[in-house]
């Protein structure tokens, strides 16, 4: 038996769950230029990247802890040679492997190698309904064009597809173009997913964040959208991710920390999710500790399990257990320590940061031409200051 | 009834030892099933007809009284929520 709340106490003393999302994120390379990326800001530090044979024994041993769900992500992962290698090995496994891209790079020829490889899913993101905001927004004159082909080809390599629109100011007003976009595609599922304000998102958060009356559009212009797919029998599911800013109580982020998702970066950083990165905590690298040690052991993941390091208002709040007392990033990034809660909860002394993001989003003014783009040059500012 | 489930494209069933159950995966997803929803589902492999599929749970669980009209209608729900093809 490996069930983790089977280990001894002493073991797991915070009763943590075992893994079963698995996030590797294989690079940081990547064609675009999204001023959106989830990326750290430094990312073109980080140049060593795992091996094959590196990336092999991190899939065994997430799959021996009871990782089920396994993300081969990036960066851009298909800029990866040995991907073929390692959706094989994932799939021996007995992952549900999973390839999240932005379509470059890719080509039928791939999309079949895959397959034969045991891929399950491919998710394609797109940037917008058209190509001109499209590839203004990714910052490459090609992506949409390229990106209807290779959508077009997962399709009828058989496989179920995932589309994925990151959601902001500039693109909330195509809704319905959108959706119809990904009808005339045959998408399976499609994730309309609000900008999340990590990374380059939250450097470029006044310029990306809708405001409340486009937001509430857009929902309803979802709802109907649902309403019209059901009428019609269609088995594509839309899934709206608002974005928390506008919420009262913060979201129960990546269901507690390291209680379920593991990510694992490029270089081999072991994260609890994609943007703990830029939190002030050591967070240990797979190159130097097992993955068990890592997830049940470490410091960095121990940092926030359980409730003991909670100030108030959540030691005393009584919905601590259902939301950890939110994001510690956002709590990080918009109040410069990561325990105190997540400004976005209505009891947070810091809630009045929210607000005045709310107010700015009413009036904010500034077009695609003013955003910070993601790419190298752009990064290394951000680490040589 | 003729029919023969089937998993939709996309839709794996598994057993995962970490959480002592049968599992349902999809596109960056996972349900974990109860028993009866994993014992049902474990008889779906694209050959046998429901009637096939009731006959051999009620041999599988002798005491359990009439399965077909609950094992009809989870499958029902199952095809609803589109993880099996009734065809």
């Amino acid at each position: 038996m490996t069930r983790a709340d089977a280990l001894p106490s002493s073991l797991n003393p915070n009763n943590a769950g075992p893994p079963l999302w698995l996030l590797a994120e294989l690079t940081y390379r990547c064609p675009l230029q999204c001023p959106y990326c989830s990326n750290p800001l430094d990312f073109a530090q980080t140049e060593q990247e795992l091996s094959t044979e590196q990336w092999i024994s991190v899939l065994r041993q997430g799959r021996e802890m009871g990782a089920a769900q396994l993300g081969f992500s990036g960066g851009e992962p298909l800029v990866r040679q040995d991907l073929p290698e390692l959706i094989a090995e994932a799939r021996k496994l007995g992952y549900y492997t999973n390839l999240i891209t932005s379509g470059l790079g890719l080509t039928e020829a791939r999309v079949e190698a895959f397959a034969e490889a045991g891929l399950d899913h491919i998710q394609v993101s797109f940037q917008a309904s058209d190509p001109e905001l499209n590839n203004a927004v990714a910052g490459s004159r090609k992506a949409f064009e390229q990106k209807l082909a290779m959508a077009k080809a997962v399709k009828a390599a058989g496989y179920p597809m995932v589309l994925n629109f990151v959601i902001h100011r500039h693109n909330i007003h195509q809704m319905p173009d959108i959706i119809d976009l990904c009808e005339r595609l045959d998408a399976d599922y499609v994730e309309l997913a609000t900008c999340q304000y990590y990374g380059w998102a939250f450097e470029n958060r006044e310029g990306l964040m809708p405001s409340k009356a486009q937001l509430v559009r857009a929902e309803a212009e979802v709802n109907d959208s649902r309403a019209r797919l059901q009428a019609k029998g269609s088995a594509m599911k839309l899934i709206f991710v608002t974005p928390d800013y506008y919420e009262e109580r913060p979201k129960a982020c990546m269901n507690g920390w390291g209680n379920l998702f593991l990510t694992v970066a490029p270089d081999g950083t072991a994260l609890p999710c994609h943007s703990a990165r830029l939190l002030p905590i050591d967070f240990p690298n797979v190159k130097e500790l097992g993955l068990r040690e890592i997830w049940y052991d470490s410091p960095g993941f121990n940092h926030y399990r359980g409730d003991e390091w909670m100030p108030e208002p959540c030691r005393s709040c009584d919905e601590k257990d259902k939301d950890f007392g939110g994001c510690r990033c956002q709590a990080y990034l918009l109040t410069g320590n990561a325990d105190n809660a997540d400004p976005v909860c209505g009891k947070s002394p810091h809630h009045e940061r929210i607000l005045a993001a709310r107010r700015a989003a009413d009036h904010a003014t500034a077009g695609l031409q003013d955003l910070v783009y993601r790419n190298a040059r752009n990064s290394r500012l951000f680490f040589q200051g | 009834m003729s029919q023969i489930p089937r998993f939709r494209r996309g839709f794996r069933f598994q057993w995962e030892p970490a959480q002592d159950c049968y599992v349902l995966l999809y596109p960056e997803g996972m349900v974990k099933l109860n028993g009866s929803a994993g014992a049902i589902l474990n008889e779906v492999d694209g050959r046998q007809d429901v009637d096939a599929i009731v006959q051999s749970l009620q041999r599988q669980f002798p005491e359990a009284g009439d399965l077909g009209p609950d094992v009809r209608a989870f499958l029902e729900d199952a095809e609803q929520q589109h993880w099996i093809d009734l065809s």
